[in-house]
């Protein structure tokens, strides 16, 4: 690989949603903390994994990255410009280099629409193709790209399986010609079977297309399979950041260790043989979360410190970042 | 020494207007007392309708029990009168199900839903049924319960929710616990708690369960033997540590081929399994795996396999050695 290019920059990111009260005359009381300073590079042609439990903030960054939430704070400066400061036509033209897969294959295509009219619908919009034939062509092309047979074009999405859907959902994301896409937990509502059909044809296409990924995902195998860096997200902030071999052979944070220690192991004398770190209790809710590290509650390491002073985001080993007290 | 549960030969319909769903097609296995089965395998392969089917919780009509035999305890269930089944039913065999939200009354709190099964089967007072209450809570790791006894379902998270939904099947001390996949909702954090304290549970209490899930990480941790269904046919079943050892059905083999790990650093390409499952009204002729199968011969196209043992404690039901690519 040559020297690595940063496509995307994610500098401070904030997303706070409003906790509001009273019908008539609504008032602020509170914000959820979906996402709350956030920092990271994305580089060009790689894979980024983000994980974490559910409510962690994974889908709100890959949503506020592409601008489909604005941020309350911070920067996302793909390439040259910053995302964030930009809107109407030149924020549309960018658009049409970031594009993402949705979770539910089931939700993400309007129900009344032919196969042929969802895949289109990005062709319109970013007037990527001239005329009524150059665009049929095109769909066929992207459905081929998907191993679908273009016969199913005129079908309408109950007529296909989850696995199917979620090809659909990838040849809409490509038509545009993207640079970038989120794929938000694209294989988590997928039967085992049909998961790694749908894995390698996005590693195919990315190498075929030279395509950067931001993976969101919360099955720690496939994200290890997958992605070339990982980052660990908990109750809005990221923890943890580094190559996928360092982050799970040598994982530093007390929440990595204990989330990874949670990952059941398909092979009955491992996964009973090895020690594991039982988390008490739940993640607290991000309207209120604790002060201090966010983490320290859960703890085992937990110090003073930790309950008072927010740890410093902080490169410990080479390329290996982590934000934690107790980490020398 | 006769097992505690046997299902024998137990085939199981749906009719609809598209045809006749066979969901389960001639299931026999047995359960021991304090023992753990795991049944796995894909959406729609039948393991939820053979356990709701023991239970006799298939609706019916449009279900249809054709055929088989449920005897526990000496007794033959489908042979009791309703009041009878009604009895074993929660108390002798009790059931958790995925959706911990659906599944329990949102308009009735915890405490009156535990104390409700408590008084109904072993007809407590009220007073008993409210102590009794309590220490299971208590037993299942919910904090302060003295507090918690008179909240809402809402007002619990997804893991505190589970920990509900086993407490109330617990209440009056079943010796089998059914867990339809109690965990395919949780995170892997909160998951990790479940299984333990289903262990720790099953210890105390000496209870068999049958854990049915897709994820053969969980089966590994927690089953002393599985049993992989597709189709609604089993196809191989085995102790613990030989079925993940020595699996010797192709499709076994192959989804354990598909799986990533997390504890591995080997990122070839993953191996797939073509296709997807049958919709259980169009069977293929012979083997319902024999399309998707690669070490498919003549013979699978026209005789579906029955299943035998191969060796001590291992059957399965496949016409190839996978080792030697040889008709057995």
């Amino acid at each position: 690989m040559s020297a690595q290019q940063v496509l995307i920059s994610i500098q401070s990111l904030k997303k706070y949603f409003p906790i509001t009260r009273g019908i008539l005359i609504r008032r602020e009381v509170g914000a959820v903390k979906a996402v709350d300073d956030v920092s990271f590079d994305i580089y060009r042609g790689e894979t980024l994994g983000l994980v974490g439990e559910s409510g962690c903030g994974k889908t709100t960054t890959g949503r506020t990255i592409l601008q489909l939430y604005r941020p309350t704070a911070g920067n996302v400066v793909y390439g040259n410009v910053n995302l964030v400061k930009m809107k109407g036509q030149p924020l549309r033209q960018m658009r049409r280099k970031m594009q993402m897969i949705f979770q539910d294959p089931y939700a993400s295509l309007n129900p009344r629409w032919t196969i042929a009219r969802i895949i289109a619908e990005p062709l319109h919009v970013h007037k990527v193709v001239k005329g009524t034939k150059a665009q049929k062509e095109r769909v066929s092309e992207l459905l081929e790209l998907v191993k679908l047979d273009p016969y199913h074009l005129n079908r309408y999405p109950h007529e296909f399986s989850g696995g199917q859907r979620q090809r659909i959902g990838v040849a809409r994301a490509l038509a545009s010609n993207p640079e970038f896409i989120v794929c938000d937990e694209p294989i988590s509502a997928l039967d085992v079977s049909i998961q790694a059909q749908v894995v390698n044809l996005l590693e195919d296409l990315q190498e075929q297309f030279n395509l950067t990924y931001l993976f969101i995902a919360h099955d720690l195998s496939m994200v290890r399979h997958i992605c070339k860096r990982v980052a660990v997200m908990y109750l809005g902030v990221i923890v943890e950041l580094s190559s996928r071999d360092e982050v799970y052979d040598h994982p530093l944070h007390p929440y990595t260790i204990a989330l990874l220690s949670a990952v059941p192991i398909p092979d009955p004398r491992k996964t009973r043989a090895r020690q594991r770190i039982i988390l008490e209790g739940d993640v607290p809710s991000p309207a209120n979360p604790p002060l201090g590290c966010r983490f320290h509650p859960r703890c085992s390491l937990a110090m003073e410190i930790c309950k008072v002073e927010k740890p410093t985001w902080r490169e410990a080993v080479p390329s290996h970042w982590v934000a934690c007290h107790a980490v020398k | 020494m006769q097992p505690l549960l046997e299902v024998k030969n137990l085939k199981v319909q749906f009719n609809t207007l598209e045809g006749v769903v066979h969901a389960v097609n001639g299931v026999s296995f047995t359960v021991e007392e304090g023992k753990t089965l795991g049944i796995v395998g894909e959406s729609g392969c039948g393991k939820s309708v053979t356990v709701l089917s023991l239970m006799r919780l298939i609706p019916e009509p449009p279900g249809r029990i054709v055929d088989g035999e449920v005897i526990f305890k000496g007794i033959n269930l489908f042979h009791i009168n309703k009041p009878s089944m009604q009895s074993i039913r929660g108390a002798e065999i009790a059931m958790v199900f995925q959706d911990p939200m659906t599944s329990l009354n949102p308009v009735l709190t915890i405490g009156h839903q535990i104390r409700e099964t408590l008084m109904v089967h072993r007809e407590f007072s009220k007073q008993e049924a409210v102590e009794r209450t309590y220490k299971l809570l208590e037993m299942v790791g919910i904090p302060l319960v003295k507090e918690r006894y008179g909240d809402y379902p809402h007002q619990f998270s997804g893991g505190m929710r589970q920990r509900v939904m086993i407490a109330m099947a617990l209440s009056c001390s079943p010796s089998i616990l059914i867990a339809d996949e109690p965990t395919t909702a949780l995170d892997v954090t909160i998951q990790a708690q479940i299984v333990e304290l289903t262990k720790k549970i099953q210890n105390q209490m000496g209870m068999a369960v049958i854990w049915i899930t897709h994820d053969l990480g969980v089966v590994a941790e927690i089953a002393d033997r599985v049993m992989v269904m597709y189709a609604g046919y089993i196809v191989e079943e085995a102790d613990v540590y030989n079925i993940y050892a020595n699996p010797h059905h192709p499709y076994t083999l192959s989804l354990l081929k598909s799986l990533p790990r997390v504890d591995s650093k080997r990122y070839e390409r993953l191996a797939i399994i073509h296709g997807s499952p049958p919709d259980c009204i169009h069977m293929p002729p012979g083997c319902p795996f024999q399309p998707r199968c690669e070490f498919a011969v003549e013979r699978c196209n026209i005789e579906n396999p029955m299943l035998r043992s191969i060796e001590e404690n291992h059957r399965i039901a496949c016409w190839v050695d996978v080792e030697t690519r040889r008709t057995r």
